[in-house]
């Protein structure tokens, strides 16, 4: 069985009207591959039916799995490393120098998936900031199924071995059956919410640090512009925002500047309020 | 560079030893702890890397790290234990022992690279 092109041009409108996200040619065995659990959950023969069903008769909550099922993407722990290396070594002292007063951060982990960079912050935060100070990570996606997954802040073995020092294994999680679970006291400072990064953002308090990565890598030109501008009005002047390593504003779009963090680049707003001016904003 | 693969499962030891040559890793083996230590008795060069299995016959790896932490000659070895103990009192006995890090059986080559990335024994993104 493999999808007839008129169910994946279906599949790809749906996707792109709904999360902006392209998906080319040739993908129709990923598209199949993920839509065949779906299509058995909802009780239909197979994928085909499945969709055809949906054309005739559309159903947003059947829309909504399709497109859970392909935005979700393998991640792991400190993904990538060198970013997580910059907030400790270059962001922090800076921000910490910066933030004095108030000693208190926030920040983002934009397209959360099942939540591993988002508790990664959490355990780079508790690690290197100084005592006394507090921090807020929020972690957004688009799909309701990971949302609901990074909340639940469970994972597998298979999972934990992605790239977690065992010693913060031990720290930072416990067991929780076959599986392990995040502690309380990481918990408490993560919390996760539905969001369309495309789509005009809700009102937000502005973050000290964003991490959009391997997010922009899906989307076409123009609605990476759109994520960007999102992004940009939800970081504080002298904030600081991470792109995937094969990803970059330039081009794109010109109010961010890219400049060096340890051994990664990372983006700021050109012309940000000075750090020291921030804190009275 | 040089990894020790230790494990009684000679299909898990054929695992380990295609993930590490594909990381340009020269393989040595042994079946127990014990035959792994009489094998670095006779090596002049300390291996870089160990990949140790915890429950095997003779000396289990527990055992087999407690020894090489005592021993000044392998202080350089980088040991990594491989099993499927998943307690977390056991990874905590483990890394008290003097493991460098420690993965779960069942693990995937992806997560294997990711750890040694992690000992700076492989670059980071080898796995990309």
């Amino acid at each position: 069985m493999t999808l007839s092109q008129s169910e994946f041009a279906y599949v790809s409108q749906l996707v792109r009207k709904e999360a902006s996200i392209v998906l080319a040619p040739g993908k129709e065995y990923l598209v199949e591959a993920r839509l065949i659990p779906v299509a058995r959950v909802v009780g239909a023969p197979n994928v085909n039916e499945f969709l055809a069903e949906l054309q005739r008769r559309p159903n947003p909550v059947n829309q909504r799995k399709i497109i859970d099922a392909l935005t979700t993407n393998e991640t792991s722990w400190f993904r990538d490393r060198e970013p997580f290396a910059a907030l400790t070594d270059v962001v922090l002292p800076e921000l910490v120098k910066s933030r004095g007063p108030v000693r208190k951060l926030r920040f983002w982990s934009a397209a959360s998936s099942s939540g591993q960079e988002a508790y990664s912050l959490a355990i780079t935060m508790q690690e290197a900031l100084p005592p006394g100070w507090s921090y807020e990570i929020m972690g957004t996606d688009i799909s309701t199924v990971m949302v609901k997954r990074a909340e639940t802040a469970e994972y597998s073995q298979v999972e934990v071995n992605r790239g977690l020092p065992a010693s913060q294994l031990v720290q930072y999680f416990e067991r929780a059956g076959a599986h392990w679970r995040i502690t309380q006291q990481l918990r408490r400072n993560v919390s996760f919410r539905l969001m369309n990064l495309t789509t005009p953002l809700p009102p937000m308090q502005p973050f000290d640090v964003i991490f959009l990565r391997n997010v922009l890598i899906y989307f076409d030109v123009a609605t990476k512009r759109t994520v960007l501008q999102n992004v940009a009005r939800l970081l504080r002047p002298d904030g600081w925002l991470f792109l995937g390593a094969a990803e970059t504003t330039i081009g794109i779009d010109d109010s961010y500047e890219r400049v060096a963090a340890g051994r990664t680049s990372a983006y700021r707003v050109r012309n940000g309020v000075p750090a020291g001016a921030a804190r009275r904003g | 560079m040089r990894a020790m693969v230790i494990d009684d499962s000679r299909a898990m030891r054929m695992i380990l030893k295609r993930i590490v040559t594909k990381l340009n890793f020269e393989a040595l083996e042994a079946g127990d702890g014990k035959e792994a230590l009489d094998l670095l008795a006779t090596l002049t060069e300390v291996p870089d890397l160990a990949l140790i299995d915890w429950n095997m016959p003779n000396m289990n790896g527990l055992e087999f790290v407690t020894h090489v932490r005592a021993d000044p000659r392998l202080r350089e070895m980088t040991l990594v234990m491989v099993t499927t103990e998943s307690e977390q009192s056991q990874i905590v006995r483990a890394l008290a022992a003097g493991a460098h890090e420690y993965v779960i059986k069942p693990f995937t080559e992806g997560a294997m690279i990711e750890k040694l990335a992690l000992l700076g024994l492989v670059p980071t993104g080898a796995n990309s």
